[in-house]
């Protein structure tokens, strides 16, 4: 595989909270366009491992690569702008704003919709121009995930399964490169599951994105990702396809704790 | 052109706009009934106040309700504003004829240093949160009083001597200041600006995660509410004279923050009404009790603030308030209309409410037990 | 030397206040901005029995009791009916019963400040400084009270329900503990500390005005933060502090008039580097 088809490398990443190494170690190689799977038990460090990724947390040893492009040191907000967008485990949508605002504030940084905040008070025609081409896209997101016809409800009044689409909906107006998810899965029902899977697969080709996600629900994984790293007390366990990590008999006794 | 005034017709909503439009009926209605003699002194007196509580309120209400951050240093930025500007105007008095003009380049002056003294404030907004960083603007106030008082170019103890404007004509000023301040604010709110400022306030960690700026627009924010406390306070410079610092005590930033609590946090029309209401209250009762009922006052005042409170945030109370709700009145009413289908494209109710409730305890403390999730009343909405 | 004492004897009043707010912040996650106030009524209440009876040890009595029974009745009436409710209604609340206090005190005492005379107990000297015995007794009281606190605290049965509460209310509830229960206990204990900072308060300054409370209200606020809210270590260590810094200003005639800006530019600071105050815990959201 050449180089330049890695889009999101890590190289000995590895995180320790006060003497206690949370994540040691890890080696992921994830290529462009790609599903890839972070799974492990309850405490392994996956959510840490985004939470690094993202600039929440400045790993301890190693660092990690964007498209070649080292991006440790940089602030969440960097990060985002260089192209990667998370959703988060416990559902993190702005609550008291509607939904199709919610995709607005994750459009904010696109460079076609940029107006300073003078314009913004005075109203002038950019602001018109832009509002109005910013809803026009986050309607067409919100397509996506066949939420259009929510987009004037508040966000925190939505089920559990719609408001982790709209979050994944969200990270897809920052314009990622990457995106990650954490647990997008958690709390679906088995029908808004398969649908989220078939919603995976199109944006990833619609949008050209590469996937990052976390999620225990094993047949999500194997029915959607190509490759996954297992991670288990903060080390990698296992990589490799799918079908044969999780086949693997350390993972199965990681899992059921042999 | 055309096209802009096209667009600017068909996302104008009057309900959104309704405060500074009525706030400018009543302006020019006032100012001719002032014209023609017909208002005392003490009246205009009550409107100029008026317009600068309106000013404080709704900047205020940018960092609180918006931001979501408490600032109880409000009445700092306006002392900066006041001092610096009027101290600007008195000087200017000897070289500008136009009073008028020496009014405007005093109220930029203000602002421009009020903004300076926002920028410094918002610094530690960056690294503190609630209680944190309302000491901290509490802090801030005292101090800025606390050295006007003790600098004898600008009158020390005894205060700074101002040339104070009549009633009659500084009302009317100081309600096109207000009226400006509603329109700048409301835009700001309403823009994509506005909408990174509320999520900052909804979740920070998530508008990090999209990329938001935030130390950008926390920094703005506080610029932006100082500089209009600046405005207000040279207002307020050519209310009174002499200019003392006793005035902006922290009791006056509480004054402030009430404005905005009463009103409603995140609302703009809430506290344009509160700040009316305060400062009417407030005003009534230094007139009608003086002498040795000047403590009835402050009880009054007290025992209003302390019911007004307990009815409207009692759990307790739920029931009673869903009954005499003004929301839902209003909606019964407007019920009664048969609900035309717009003629605006379908987004023009997005488009203009972002005046959305929050959850208060958010502000002061992140680590409450999130067990009773805020549901905002359902909006009006137009497809 | 004397003003080291006096700096430690006037910590020692901020740290009493402080403590009031720093409790009550713990346990009830709210500022009480009338706690300030209380220390007012104590010292009304020493003002009233003194000139009544001239015994200065039953003024002493009975502003303890009327100041813990002010704080209960205050947080039953005013801040009870907003448990569960928005933090920022109750601090409004808490402000309108600061108002209050000072209204009621304005209407029954006159708006004036009147003078109180409490015995004089004269000087001691040591080491060579003249140290006056008030500022010894606040001292040694002071420690007393602050040392049985923390007993209090850390020992009793109570105490350890205290801190439970401060530490995760709802769980508290759920190992049944009375929350209730515990709130008015700390209201009650925040109170009685801050009619000994009223008594000690008129030792230094013998006069009374209804609105005495709010400037130490303030400062002790200041040193609860400086140390640390709802630290109790933290709120003893920043009224020293605290205390300590403003008699050393106002002992200094160059920088004595901007004693009040020191002290606040010392809590910006001190926030400014350890953005949780002194002793302060930090919680660390969960992403």
């Amino acid at each position: 595989m050449a180089e330049k088809d890695i889009i999101l490398e890590t190289q000995n990443l590895g995180i320790s909270f006060g003497g206690l190494k949370a994540v040691d170690d890890v080696n992921l190689k994830i290529k462009r366009r790609a599903l890839y799977g972070l799974v492990g038990p309850n405490g392994a460090g996956k959510t840490t491992v985004f939470n690094m990724l993202t600039g929440v947390y400045q790993p301890t040893t190693g660092t990690f690569l964007l498209e070649g492009e080292p991006l440790l040191g940089k602030t969440q907000e960097q990060i985002n702008r260089k192209g990667m967008a998370r959703t988060f485990q416990n559902i993190r949508l702005f609550n008291n704003m509607s939904v199709i605002r919610n995709v607005l504030v994750g459009l904010h940084n696109q460079p076609e919709f940029k107006y300073n905040p003078i314009t913004g008070m005075l109203r002038m025609p950019a602001y018109y121009e832009c509002e109005y081409a910013m809803r026009e896209r986050a309607k067409e997101i919100l397509d996506v995930f066949g939420l259009r016809t929510e987009r004037n409800n508040l966000a925190c009044n939505l089920s559990y399964g719609t408001q982790r689409k709209l979050e994944i909906a969200r990270a897809l107006a920052t314009n990622p490169k990457v995106l990650l998810l954490d647990e997008p899965a958690a709390g679906m029902n088995p029908n808004e599951t398969v649908e989220l899977m078939e919603i995976i697969r199109k944006i990833r080709d619609d949008f050209d994105l590469t996937v990052l996600l976390i999620e225990h629900d094993m047949k999500f994984v194997s029915g959607l990702c190509d490759e996954v790293t297992v991670l288990n007390f903060g080390t990698t366990l296992v990589q490799g396809k799918t079908a044969d990590a999780l086949s693997d008999p350390e993972v199965i006794k990681a899992y059921i704790g042999g | 052109m055309k096209r802009y005034l096209s667009l600017a017709k068909n996302h104008f909503k009057l309900s959104r706009n309704i405060n500074w439009m009525l706030m400018s009926v009543a302006l020019v209605f006032l100012a001719i009934m002032s014209d023609a003699g017909l208002l005392t002194r003490s009246f205009t007196g009550l409107l100029s106040r008026i317009a600068y509580s309106i000013i404080l309120a709704v900047s205020l209400q940018l960092v609180v309700g918006f931001l979501g951050e408490l600032s109880l240093g409000h009445a700092g930025f306006m002392c900066v504003g006041a001092y610096i500007g009027c101290f600007t105007a008195n000087y200017l008095h000897t070289v500008i004829d136009s009073k008028l003009l020496v009014l405007v380049i005093a109220m930029l002056v203000g602002a421009a240093v009020a903004m300076v003294f926002g920028f410094i404030i918002g610094l530690p907004a960056l690294r503190l949160k609630g209680d944190y960083l309302a000491i901290v603007t509490l802090a801030f106030g005292e101090i800025v009083r606390n050295i006007f008082k003790n600098l004898e170019i600008f009158g020390g103890a005894m205060g700074l001597k101002t040339k104070i404007y009549k009633p009659s004509e500084l009302f009317i000023i100081a309600f096109i200041v207000a009226i400006f301040t509603i329109i700048f604010i409301q835009n700001l709110i309403r823009s994509k600006h506005g909408r990174a400022i509320t999520a900052i306030r909804d979740n920070e960690i998530a508008a990090k995660a999209m990329g938001i700026n935030v130390t950008y627009y926390k920094l703005l924010v506080f610029i932006i509410a100082a500089a209009f406390a600046g405005v207000a306070g040279v207002i307020y410079g050519h209310f009174t004279t002499p200019l003392l610092y006793t005035f902006f005590s922290y009791n006056y930033s509480i004054e402030i923050l009430v404005m905005v609590v009463l009103g409603g946090m995140g609302s703009i029309h809430g506290s344009i009404l509160a700040a009316i209401a305060i400062t009417v209250i407030n005003f009534l009762l230094q007139n009608n009790l003086s002498g040795d009922l000047a403590a009835l006052r402050l009880l009054v005042y007290a025992l209003i603030l302390i019911v007004v409170i307990i009815f409207n945030n009692a759990p307790a109370l739920k029931g009673v308030r869903a009954r005499f709700n003004i929301r839902s009145f209003i909606r019964r009413f407007s019920q009664r209309k048969v609900i035309r289908p717009s003629l605006r494209y379908d987004d023009s109710a997005e488009w203009n409410q972002i005046e959305t409730k929050i959850r208060m305890d958010e502000i002061l403390t992140a680590d409450l037990p999130h067990n009773e999730i805020y549901t905002p009343d359902p909006r009006e909405k137009e497809d | 030397m004397s003003i080291i004492m006096d700096g430690l004897s006037l910590g020692a009043i901020y740290a009493l206040i402080a403590l009031g707010y720093t409790m009550v912040y713990g346990i009830a996650k709210m500022l009480n901005f009338a706690h300030g106030d209380i220390i007012m009524v104590g010292a009304y209440a020493i003002l009233t029995i003194l000139t009544v009876t001239g015994n200065p040890l039953l003024g002493i009595l009975v502003s303890i009791v009327v100041c813990t029974v002010s704080g209960v009745v205050i947080e039953k009436f005013a801040y009870k009916p907003l448990r569960g409710a928005s933090p920022l209604a109750v601090l409004i609340t808490a402000i309108g019963v600061s108002f209050f206090l000072q209204s009621i005190a304005q209407l029954l005492f006159g708006a004036k400040s009147r003078p109180i005379s409490l015995p004089y107990l004269g000087h001691v000297t040591i080491f060579g400084a003249e140290i006056s015995v008030n500022t010894i007794i606040t001292l040694i009281v002071g420690a007393i009270i602050m040392a049985m606190l923390t007993l209090f605290v850390k020992y009793t049965r109570t105490g350890r329900a205290m801190q439970a509460v401060s530490e995760d209310r709802g769980a508290a509830i759920l190992m049944g503990v009375n929350v209730n229960g515990i709130i008015m206990i700390t209201f009650a204990i925040g109170s009685a500390l801050a009619a000994f900072a009223s008594l000690f308060y008129l030792m230094q300054i013998p006069s009374t005005s209804p609105t005495l409370g709010s400037m130490p209200g303030i400062k002790a606020f200041t040193a609860a933060v400086i140390g640390g809210i709802g630290s109790i270590p933290g709120a003893m260590l920043g009224g020293m502090l605290l205390g300590l810094v403003e008699k050393i200003c106002l002992s200094i005639p160059a920088i004595s008039q901007y004693t009040t800006a020191i002290e606040f530019s010392l809590l910006i600071l001190i926030l400014l580097v350890k953005p949780i105050g002194i002793l302060g815990k930090k919680r660390r959201e969960k992403v």
